[in-house]
Parts: structure tokens; sequence; C-alpha cells
């Protein structure tokens, strides 16, 4: 019986071992609170992305609102030529062109965050190399033979990879081979950037639901408190 | 004195409507036992989290819309453009979760004190109809964002219907509605979770209550409160459930909101459980994910269900696993109802028990690895032996001595006041002076004090102690 429970214990504790991601990811600097970050995101996204990936689901209106910008900046600095306030994040590539240039219609990215997580993007978007056997010549390490091109190539520069040896095994380095127009710690910014709009895009309510919860929690706890006082008085002669 | 207006308009309804009966009957002369402890919070709770749903869930049918072209962006409308959606949608979705760990607790209360034993079987019995309508209810309701997961979730577990024999593929086809999981089951599934299924669960929680306050409430001790009477036909040892249970309940009530609110306002995906990542993703019927998972509270079942290498094999085994539940009151042969005067050998049993019940359930949100195969398999034997193997060893309980009259637990200040005594002789037990020497800078300015260090032996004394109690507490 003792040995049971001591195989069943060391069984189940071992998985943990055997699931582990095959590549670290690294981190990104999350913080929905810094308005500047997110209005430069959002630039970055209007400009890089929103070509062929839309964020349906998100307004300029609300972007304005709650980043803290004046509205006619929103339209003048972030959005494209002749959008309404009112508008959503559309792209204009439709679906037939799409397909017949990616093979795929590029997805909505008003989620994105959510489902791969703002680790996952950041890393993604750093990981391009080049790939001669890709149709667009790159490739990438977090998500292989991915259906995207590069966007940001020319501000990263193009990176190739490389095998290194090291005493715990081999993995695969991506070296700088031609500079972009942005240096490293520059581009580290400017993709960080992008990923904390991204994130906000994918629950633009997540600030103000953390700051509601704190009342919530507060009111919750003096309800507890009195509860209890209550359930103390009616029950001191219960024995 | 002559009653007035509002008296008399009160009595003219009350000589036609039983207000009065029905709430004496079922709160302030509902003797409840006396002892409840920790355990018992949980039916009130089930019964806030129902509340919770059907409330959160006619607001958000609002604004949802049950086709398969319009459901994923409706739900991301309520999130975002509906005033409040975000919250409504967040208190349906975690209460969905806490809705299954409240119920499980629930369900396990029932097994340590024995309450689904005799005169109790058909509360016991309405309770786990209630579990199934429930697990109907998530299912289909699982369904709706039209995520990802819902999809492939939805396809895994329909597809399982037609493993069975001659007419499986049928009657997956007629549970569908279409050949794959489409618009059509989305409907069908929209009507089921909206309004056929809760019709169903309240009518059983009704039957459940009713069926409970005819014979009264278990306790922690197991006996029945009903044996002693006072002259005037009260037990000695219950009291009225209004107003002691209610304000009882009311700090439960506390408690599990603060738990409930900290999830909704801080943590709404739970790490990928209560909301999975991949349901973050429009339904696509042509991309299957990589690993699909069914909601945290399925994975036991589930785990069961890849345990077994053959399809129909593994459906009979997964409805087993719930349909043992049922026969609980027969299955268990010992005439005495609480663990606490209870043999080692069922301590010993539902201890394993629980064990497997939470690695099947750990096991079932992982990929498959003949390792971890092997495992479920392993635990799917434990979980089956303990309900199977129940007439036999349930015979052989070495039980220990009722008492006559309810026993009195220690409150959980009490407990503390206790611990708090305890307290220094511990700290004395597990730490030890020693001298320690100091140096200040470069002055040859040497002082020597005593500072508490932690002592091994005599940690290691309390935790062998800790284990021989609790051993102890497994005979």
């Amino acid at each position: 019986m003792k040995n049971l429970i001591a195989l069943i214990l060391l069984l189940t504790l071992s998985f943990g071992v055997v699931a582990s991601e095959a590549i670290e990811l690294q981190e990104a600097d999350i913080d929905l609170s810094d308005n500047e970050s997110l209005q430069r995101g959002a630039q970055h996204f209007v400009t890089y992305c929103l070509g062929c990936h839309s964020a349906k689901h998100m307004r300029y209106l609300r972007f304005a609102l709650d980043a803290e910008v004046d509205q006619k900046k929103v339209l003048k600095d972030i959005a494209p030529e002749g959008a309404s306030i009112y508008d959503q994040l559309r792209s204009a590539m439709n679906k037939h062109d799409a397909e017949k240039w990616f093979g795929v219609q590029p997805p909505d990215l008003s989620l994105i965050a959510r489902s791969r997580g703002a680790d996952w993007l950041y890393s993604y978007l750093k990981s391009y190399y080049l790939d001669a056997s890709r149709p667009f010549g790159v490739n990438n390490l977090v998500y292989e033979d991915t259906a995207m091109p590069n966007p940001l190539w020319q501000l990263q520069g193009e990176q190739h990879s490389e095998i290194r040896k090291t005493i715990y095994g081999e993995y695969t380095k991506l070296v700088l081979e031609e500079t972009g127009t942005l240096s490293e710690k520059e581009f580290d910014i400017f993709v960080n950037d992008l990923v904390n709009f991204l994130v906000y895009v994918g629950e633009p309510v997540q600030l103000e639901r953390e700051r509601i919860g704190k009342y919530v929690i507060i009111f919750l706890l003096m309800f507890l408190v009195i509860a209890y006082l209550l359930k103390k008085e009616y029950w001191q002669d219960v024995d | 004195m002559k009653p007035t207006r509002l008296t008399e308009c009160g009595n003219w309804v009350l000589e036609r409507f039983p207000v009065t009966k029905f709430w004496n009957d079922h709160m302030a002369h509902y003797y409840a036992p006396k002892n409840f402890n920790f355990w018992y919070f949980f039916g009130s709770l089930a019964l806030l989290v129902l509340v919770n749903q059907i409330i959160t869930g006619i607001l958000l049918t609002m604004n949802y819309k049950p086709d398969a072209k319009l459901a994923f962006d409706s739900v991301e409308y309520i999130m975002r453009d509906v005033p409040w959606g975000w919250l409504v949608r967040y208190m349906h979705s975690t209460g969905a979760s806490a809705f299954f760990i409240v119920i499980y607790l629930h369900m396990f209360r029932a097994l340590i004190y024995g309450s689904f034993k005799h005169p109790r079987e058909l509360i016991w019995i309405f309770g786990m109809l209630l579990f199934v309508a429930l697990m109907a209810e998530a299912f289909m309701g699982y369904l709706l964002p039209w995520g990802q997961m819902s999809f492939w979730g939805a396809q895994v577990i329909i597809s399982l219907f037609s493993a069975i024999p001659v007419i499986g593929d049928d009657l997956s086809l007629w549970i569908r509605g279409d050949y794959v999981i489409a618009d059509a089951t989305l409907n069908r599934f929209f009507a089921f979770h909206v309004i056929a299924v809760p019709l169903v669960l309240v009518m059983l929680v009704f039957m459940h209550l009713v069926a409970l306050h005819e014979v009264g409430s278990n306790n922690p001790d197991g006996i029945e409160i009903k044996a002693s009477k006072d002259p005037w036909g009260h037990p000695v040892d219950g009291i009225p459930f209004h107003p002691y249970y209610t304000v009882k309940d009311l700090v439960g009530v506390g408690v599990f909101l603060l738990f409930f609110a900290t999830v909704i306002f801080y943590m709404p995906e739970m790490g990928g459980y209560f909301l999975e990542h991949a349901n973050f993703i429009p339904a696509d019927p042509m991309k299957t994910p990589e690993h699909i998972a069914p909601v945290w509270y399925f994975t036991p079942f589930y785990s069961i269900l890849r345990a077994i290498p053959d399809k129909f094999a593994g459906v009979i085994a997964m409805g087993g696993s719930i349909v043992v539940l049922f026969l609980m009151p027969w299955l268990d042969r010992c005439p005495v109802k609480s663990i606490r005067y209870r043999g080692g050998i069922f301590k010993k049993a539902l201890f394993l028990f629980v064990i497997s019940f939470l690695a099947l359930g750990y096991l079932g949100t992982q990929p498959v690895t003949p390792l971890a195969t092997t495992m479920a398999r392993l635990f799917t034997t434990i979980y089956f032996g303990f309900f199977l193997l129940m007439p036999i060893y349930t015979r052989w309980e070495k039980t220990k001595p009722l008492p006559k009259r309810l026993t009195r637990t220690h409150s959980l200040e009490e407990q503390l006041h206790a611990l708090e005594e305890q307290l220094p002789a511990l700290i004395e037990e597990i730490t030890e002076l020693k001298a320690v020497d100091t140096e200040i800078g470069h002055l040859a300015f040497k002082s020597t004090f005593f500072s508490r260090r932690p002592n091994p032996q005599g940690m290691a004394h309390v935790i062998s102690r800790l284990v021989k109690k609790l051993k102890g507490s497994l005979d």
C-alpha cells in the first residue's frame, strides 16, 4: 500500500519533466498603462499589419478613449486616410486576393494575443530567418513554415540561422546578416510596442477590469466581516 | 384590536396561498443538525451559482447570436461594445467552472459523511441526475462561443456516439443535424442550453430539496438527529435552518464570492483552464487544433475514455464511470455513515479514489504519451475498483461505536486559538539557540550572541509526528 502511493506520486510528478517546450520564448514587456507605447504600437499596427490583417473587433474611437489620445490625433496619426473614428480596424485586402497571394486569408488579429500569448508574438516577430526553400525566402523559428512573409525585414535587417553546439546539445541561433534601419535595441522596442498594442486589442477592458476589481474585493471583505459578526451574534447560544 | 387594511389584505392572500406555511416548512421550522462544518456550505453555494448562471445567461442571450456566421463575433461584441457585457460574460464563464468545483466538493461531502445512504438514497439519485444534467448543460454551452475548442470538443464528443454498433452513425448524425458540427448543431445546442436543460435543472433542484426536507439533513456524525426529540417534537440536536444556517451560509457566500470575484477580475482565463486559449480562434472545420482537450471539469472522464484502447469500450467505460456513482447507496454495505466512525479500509479506499480522480483530471488535460496512457489505465482501474469492490471491502470494515447524540466540533476560532497556544512550543522544538560570533567591520570588535537557527532534528521529529497522526487518521 505504502509502496503503491509512493509509486503513484513519483510517476505523477515525473510528468512535468516530460512536457517541456521545444523553443524557449523571449519575454515581452507588457504594460497596458503605457499610453505612449500603445500609441506607437497602434501606429506600427496600421502601418505594417493592417495591409493584410484586420482587427475588426477594435474601433478607432475605443482606442482614442482608452489610450487617452485626442480623436483628431488618432485620425491624423494612426488611422489610414479616409477612416472614420467609428470605424473598425479593417484591412482593405479582400479574401480572394489574399488566398491567391498567400494561400490563406491572413487571420483577424483582434484576439491573437489571447490565443497565442504576448511572449509568443514577441518571439515570433523577431524570429524570421532567410530560407531559400520557402516561397517568400524566409522561415520562422517559432512558427515553422509560416505563410507570412516578414513584414518588418527592412527595420530588423535579415537574419540567418546557425546551429550552435554546446555541452547541453545543439540549438539554433539567429544571426543578423544585414542590419536594418533600426538598431537591435530600437527594433526590440518596436516589436514590444506592437505586441503591447495587440495585448490591449485582445481585451480592451483589461485595465478597467482590474481597477474595478479592487473595489469589488474591498466591498466583499466588508460584507464578509458583517456577515461573520451577524453569524457570531446569532450562534452565541448554540453549543 | 381591529386588523388594519394591510393585514386583511395579507390574510386574504395567505388563506389562498400558503406562503407562511412554505416558509416555515422549509426555512424557519426546518430543523437542521447543529454541527454542520465547512463541507456543508456547498449546497447553498451551488444554488447561488445556479442563480448566477441563469441571470447572467439571460443577459447574454440578449446580445448573443446562435448562428455559425455570427456567434463568435457576437461574443466579442458582448465583450467590447455591450456596456458591462464583459462582466456578465466572465461571470457566466467563471460561473460554469465554479459550478463544477462546488458540485464536486458537494459530492465529496456526501461520500465522506455517507449522505447517500438510507434514508437519503433518492436525494443522491436526484443529485446524480442533476450532475448529469449539469454536464449536458456545460457541454452544450461550451459550443456556443463557436471557437476552435468549442467546435472540435463537440466534434470529438458527438463522434463518440458513432462508436455505438448498428445505430451509431445515424444517431450521431441525428444529434448533430449535419455531417459535421454546423449551424444546425449550434442552433439546437442553444435551444437545449438556454431553455430545455435549465428547466430540467430547476425541476431537479426542487425535487432534490423536497426529498432532503422530507427525511432531514445528514451531518458530519452521520447519526439521525430525529432519534432524540424534545417534548415539542423538535430534534434536540437540531436548530431551525432560518436564521441559523441562513446567516452562516451568508459567511460562506462571502468567502466564495471573494474567490469568484478574484477570478473574474484578475484571472478570467485561469491560465487557460476556464477559458481555453484555442477558443479565441473562430471555429474552423478545415483546421484541427494540435491538441484537443475538453474543459477541466470533464477531463477525469475524458481520461477514462482515452485509457481504453477500443473506442466503443471507452465510451462504455466513460458512461460507466458515472453510472457507478448512481449505485453508491447499494454498493456501500457498511451501516455506519460518517467517515469519523468508519473503518480504515474505507478511508484508504476513498483516499486512493480521490488521488485517482485528480490524477485522471490532470492526465485528461495532457497530450497522449505511452507513459500517460499507462498511468491513466492504472488510475482508471483504481477509480472503478473503488466502486466495484465496495460491496466486498465495506463488509470487512471495523467500525467505531456511534455516539448517541451529535458530538461537538471545535469551531474555527477555537482551532485557531489552540494552534496559537501550541505555536511557541512548536517553534521551540523546530529551532535551537546557537551561539553566533560576529565581527563588525575591520575593527577587532567581536561579540557573541544567541540566535535561533532551524533544528533539523526537531523538524524531523515534528514531521514524523504529523505523518503518524495522518496515518492514524486513516485507520
